[in-house]
C-alpha cells in the first residue's frame, strides 16, 4: 500500500510533466543560466579559480531545486489537488515520499545536463570517479529535496510562499551544500582524494537518513489542519 | 510561574550587579590581557542562546504532536530570545576577534555554525510574521529541523575550517580555577536567570495576546 501510493503519486506527476515538460525545461534553463552567471562572475583572464566548478554545480542544483519545488507544488495548489490527495484514504507519509521522488527525478535530469556542461566549461575532470560523483549527487539531492519537499508542501497554504521557501531552505541545507562542494572538490583534485570524499559522503548519507526520518515523522501532524 | 517573577527579577539584578566586580577582579589572561574579559559576556550570551534552542525545539515537538497552544507560546518566545541572545554573541564575538585575531570575522566552525543557527531562527520569526494563518506549524517544523541540523552544521563546518578555541576551554577554566571560574559561573548564571525571566515575560505577553484574540472573536460572533 505504502510503496504503491508513493509510486502512483510519482506516476501522476510524471504523466503531467511529460505532456508539457514545463518544469524540466524551465528549471534546466535556469540552472544553465546560473552556471553562466557564476562563470561571468568568477572567471578572470580565461581561467576559473580552483574549486569553482563544484561550487557552481551545487549552487545551480540548489537554486534550480528551489524553483522546481515551488513549481511542483504550485501545480498541486492550483486545483486544490493536494487537498484531495490528503483526503484520500492513503498513508500520508507515502504522499510525501511520492512527491520527494518526483523532485529527486527532476533534479537528477538537471544534473545529467549540468555535470557535462560544467566539465565542458571549466575543464573539470568530472568523470574521473563516476560512481562516487553519482553517489554524491544522489545523496545531496535527496537531502536537499527531503527538506524542500516538506517545507514547500507546508508553504502551499501561505501567501508569501515564493519568498519564504528559499529563506527557510538555504540556512537549513547549508551543511548539505558544504558536504557536496567539499566532497566534489576532493573528487576533482588531481589525484582524486578518495578518503576525504568518502568521509563527506558518509556525513551526507547520515543527513539523508536524519532528514527523511524527521520529515516522515512530522509530515502527518504538519499537513493536518 | 508568575509567583517566581519577583524572586527571579531580584536574583537577576543581584547577579548582574555582582558580576562586574568579579570580572574586574579576575586575573588577566596571559596573552590577551584586558581583551579577554569580554569572554565573561560572550560565552554566557551563547549559553543563553542554547537554552533558547533547547526550549524552542522541545516546545515545537510538543506543539506539533500534542497541539498545545501553551507549547507554541513557549516556542515563539524562546525563538525570539534565541535571536536576541545570539545577536549579543554575534556582536561581542567580532569585537573580541578584531583585537585577538586581528580580523572582524573568521569562517571558523563556531562562528559559522552559530551564525547559521541564528539565521534559522531569524527565518523562524519571518515565517511567523509573514507566513499568514497556519504558519505556527510551519514554524514548529523550522525549529525542529533547526535543532536537528545543528550537529551537522557543527560537524561539517568543523572539518571545513577551525580557528576558534576548542569547546574544552570552558570546562578547563572551571576545573583549573585561577580566579576565572567564579566570574564566569556568575556571569553564566546571570544570563541563564535573565533568559528564564525574559522567557516568562514573553510567554505572559503571548498569553495575553491569545486571550485578547479570543475576546475579539467572541465579540464578532
Amino acid at each position: 500500500m505504502f510503496v504503491r501510493t508513493a509510486l502512483l503519486i510519482l506516476r501522476k506527476d510524471f504523466a503531467i510533466e511529460i505532456k508539457t515538460l514545463e518544469i524540466v525545461m524551465t528549471t534546466l534553463f535556469f540552472a544553465v543560466a546560473c552556471v553562466l552567471v557564476f562563470s561571468f562572475a568568477f572567471v578572470r583572464e580565461g581561467q576559473a579559480p580552483p574549486d569553482a566548478a563544484p561550487a557552481i554545480l551545487w549552487i545551480a542544483v540548489a537554486f534550480s531545486g528551489t524553483l522546481a519545488l515551488g513549481r511542483t507544488f504550485e501545480r498541486e495548489r492550483y486545483a486544490e489537488t493536494l487537498r484531495a490527495l490528503l483526503l484520500a484514504p492513503s498513508p500520508r507519509p507515502a504522499l510525501y515520499i511520492g512527491k520527494l521522488l518526483g523532485i529527486v527525478v527532476l533534479l537528477a535530469l538537471d544534473e545529467l545536463i549540468l555535470v557535462p556542461l560544467i566539465a565542458f566549461l571549466f575543464g573539470a575532470p568530472m568523470f574521473g570517479r563516476p560512481l562516487l560523483l553519482a553517489a554524491f549527487l544522489a545523496c545531496g539531492t535527496v537531502a536537499f529535496a527531503a527538506v524542500g519537499t516538506l517545507f514547500a508542501a507546508m508553504l502551499m497554504r501561505s501567501r508569501t510562499r515564493d519568498v519564504l521557501l528559499p529563506i527557510l531552505l538555504y540556512p537549513i541545507t547549508v551543511p548539505v551544500i558544504i558536504c557536496g562542494v567539499r566532497g566534489t572538490a576532493a573528487l576533482l583534485a588531481s589525484p582524486p582524494d578518495e578518503p576525504t570524499a568518502t568521509m563527506w559522503l558518509a556525513i551526507l548519507f547520515a543527513m539523508d537518513v536524519v532528514f527523511v526520518t524527521l520529515a516522515l515523522w512530522t509530515f502527518e501532524p504538519l499537513m493536518s489542519e | 510561574m508568575k509567583k517566581l517573577f519577583g524572586p527571579l527579577a531580584v536574583l537577576a539584578a543581584v547577579l548582574f550587579a555582582v558580576a562586574p566586580f568579579l570580572i574586574a577582579n579576575a586575573p588577566y589572561e596571559s596573552t590577551m590581557l584586558l581583551i579577554q574579559k569580554i569572554f565573561y559576556f560572550h560565552v554566557p550570551s551563547w549559553i543563553g542562546m542554547y537554552c533558547g534552542l533547547a526550549v524552542a525545539a522541545v516546545a515545537s515537538v510538543w506543539y506539533l504532536f500534542k497541539g498545545s497552544k501553551a507549547a507554541d507560546r513557549y516556542a515563539v518566545s524562546a525563538a525570539e530570545l534565541i535571536v536576541v541572545f545570539g545577536l549579543n554573541g554575534l556582536i561581542s564575538g567580532p569585537l573580541w576577534a578584531r583585537k585577538a585575531w586581528g580580523v572582524w570575522w573568521q569562517w571558523d566552525v563556531k562562528l559559522t555554525s552559530a551564525l547559521l543557527l541564528w539565521l534559522m531562527f531569524v527565518a523562524y520569526l519571518l515565517v511567523r510574521k509573514y507566513g499568514g494563518p497556519g504558519s505556527e506549524k510551519l514554524a514548529a517544523a523550522v525549529a525542529i529541523f533547526g535543532a536537528a541540523v545543528s550537529p551537522f552544521v557543527y560537524v561539517s563546518v568543523n572539518i571545513w575550517r577551525t580557528m576558534h578555541p576548542k569547546t574544552s576551554v570552558v570546562p578547563d577554566i572551571i576545573k583549573n580555577p585561577q580566579g576565572m571560574a567564579a566570574p564566569l559561573l556568575v556571569s553564566m548564571a546571570a544570563f541563564v536567570v535573565l533568559f528564564i525571566l525574559l522567557l516568562n515575560l514573553r510567554v505572559a505577553l503571548a498569553e495575553r495576546q491569545d486571550a485578547l484574540d479570543e475576546l475579539y472573536l467572541a465579540l464578532e460572533d
